[in-house]
């Protein structure tokens, strides 16, 4: 899966947490999830498992703590699939 | 003690979303209760039930898409119930990313079996398949009693008292009284109250297994609630959320607001299990005292009552109800006021029949008419006594005092007693 389609799946996947539809106009590798989108923090948690879902893949508490933008996010799961 | 008034009223019913639909429904009697294609396949001996129709359609109106996925049935009815009585009384929806919180501003909403629906569907199944780190944010929030006041404090930033009361099928009348006691001491200005009810067949099976529902009607949904009939077979289950905006009168005038009705009086008690009383029936005498406690703080007299909108199921316990009326207004048969019941055309809508019925009772107040109570052409026989003070035929009348009671598992019971605006 290229780097492009992984990025637009996560931003996908986070679009309907957001609070802040209009950021999700412009979003970059260093789109801070939490302040950029305005996602509320408790809906990491089911971002984390929906991304598990779509990528079938496994995300441990440690790896999710350190996700902080979308570069992060995109990092990490290129690198388990 | 500051006087109390409604100015803003929504509603989401069985049959019908809005003031101007409700109001069509109660005075064509419209039936909201449909068969339930799921009450089916589950073998409920009734399979007949009340749910607001089209509710998918009203959500984008009402919620964000980010806040539907932390929203449940009775999240859902108690927002757009709660938001349409704000914005009928004349306020406007903050945004919600706003920094203004309404400090005078609350709500009272209860519900009856709280969050069944995320219950069932949700957290059961998947604590049971040892998924517990796979369910997601969103439980505690749609599972706690109070979620569904949790989530309308954040739509309208009400900042004063926010909780959620519970007693049974008097939930919604008791959330209306305690609100309105919170205003007349000065505590809040507005208070949102009402109750909320969804409509979980696991909400509804536990009265299925109790046999109190009606399994005869099935195949005849909109004969299936029948309170005060000899052919009454128990009641039909419903859902919905009423919601009524108090204010104090002071507050209304000040800001020239749209005055519905006044709430006069009001009485909460309970039988405490004895004299006829236990967990599934009422003390006859505490029903009665309500009545008369609710009139006494009104500070009117029986007779002054012009219209009854009674708690009246379709069980064994209408005639007795409609007796303990008579006794507690000390009004004999032949002088006896109007008397319907609203859940002959949406089902008893368990916490939310109260303020569901009391919107009912503020529209009829208001508009000046009362509505046919349905399917009770033939009377029960202890009730054909009062024959003539049934409302079989929908008619215009200008009642200028209506009195609302609500009863409980827990022989619990509760008296509004509203007086027309004029």
């Amino acid at each position: 899966m290229q780097e492009k389609e992984v990025f637009d799946k996560i931003v996908g996947i986070i679009g309907p947490f957001a609070k802040n539809k209009e950021s999700l106009n412009n979003v970059t590798n260093d789109s801070n999830i939490l302040k950029d989108f305005e996602v509320n923090s408790s809906r990491l948690v089911d971002i984390i498992l929906a991304l598990e879902d779509e990528f079938d893949i496994e995300i441990s508490d440690e790896e999710a703590e350190k996700i902080e933008t979308i570069g992060d996010a995109t990092n990490l799961i290129k690198n388990k699939i | 003690m500051r006087r109390v008034v409604v100015t803003g009223l929504g509603v989401i019913a069985p049959n019908g979303h809005g003031l101007v639909e409700f109001e069509n429904a109660l005075r064509n009697s419209v039936s909201g209760i449909r068969f339930i294609e799921k009450l089916a396949e589950l073998k409920f001996g009734c399979q007949v039930g009340g749910i607001p129709q089209n509710v998918d359609g009203l959500l984008p109106n009402y919620f964000s898409e980010e806040e539907l996925f932390a929203m449940n049935e009775g999240m859902v009815y108690t927002g757009i119930a709660s938001i349409d009585a704000w914005k009928d009384a004349g306020f406007s929806v903050p945004e919600r990313n706003g920094n203004e919180v309404n400090w005078d501003a609350g709500c009272i909403v209860g519900v009856g079996l709280g969050g069944m629906d995320t219950i069932s569907e949700k957290l059961i199944p998947k604590i049971s398949e040892g998924k517990v780190r796979r369910m997601g944010s969103t439980m505690v929030e749609q599972c706690m009693t109070s979620g569904i006041t949790a989530k309308l404090s954040g739509l309208l930033a009400l900042g004063n008292q926010v909780s959620t009361n519970s007693s049974a099928c008097n939930t919604g009348t008791e959330a209306i009284i305690e609100s309105v006691d919170r205003i007349k001491y000065g505590l809040a200005d507005r208070m949102l109250a009402g109750g909320s009810e969804g409509s979980s067949p696991f909400t509804w099976g536990g009265f299925d297994g109790m046999k109190v529902l009606s399994a005869v009607f099935n195949d005849k949904p909109q004969e299936a609630s029948r309170p005060m009939s000899q052919s009454a077979a128990g009641f039909v289950p419903g859902s919905g959320c009423g919601i009524l905006l108090l204010e104090s009168l002071e507050s209304a005038e000040k800001r020239g607001a749209r005055i519905y009705a006044e709430i006069l009086g009001t009485s909460l008690n309970c039988g405490g299990h004895r004299n006829g009383g236990s967990m599934t029936a009422p003390n006859p005498d505490s029903v009665q005292n309500c009545i008369k406690d609710a009139l006494k703080k009104a500070n009117i007299t029986g007779d002054q009552v012009d219209a009854i909108n009674g708690h009246l199921t379709a069980t064994m316990a209408d005639p007795i109800e409609v007796n303990n009326w008579s006794k507690g207004l000390n009004r004999s048969p032949e002088n006896f006021p109007y008397i319907n019941s609203t859940k002959s055309l949406i089902g008893h809508c368990l916490g939310a029949a109260g303020s569901i019925e009391s919107v009912a009772c503020v529209l009829q107040l208001h508009k000046g008419f009362v509505h046919k109570s349905l399917n009770c052409h033939d009377l029960h026989d202890e009730i054909k006594p009062f024959e003539k003070s049934v409302v079989q035929e929908t008619k215009d009348v200008d009642i200028k005092i209506l009195a609302k009671a609500s009863f409980g598992f827990g022989d619990v019971n509760g008296c509004i007693i509203y007086k027309k605006w004029e």
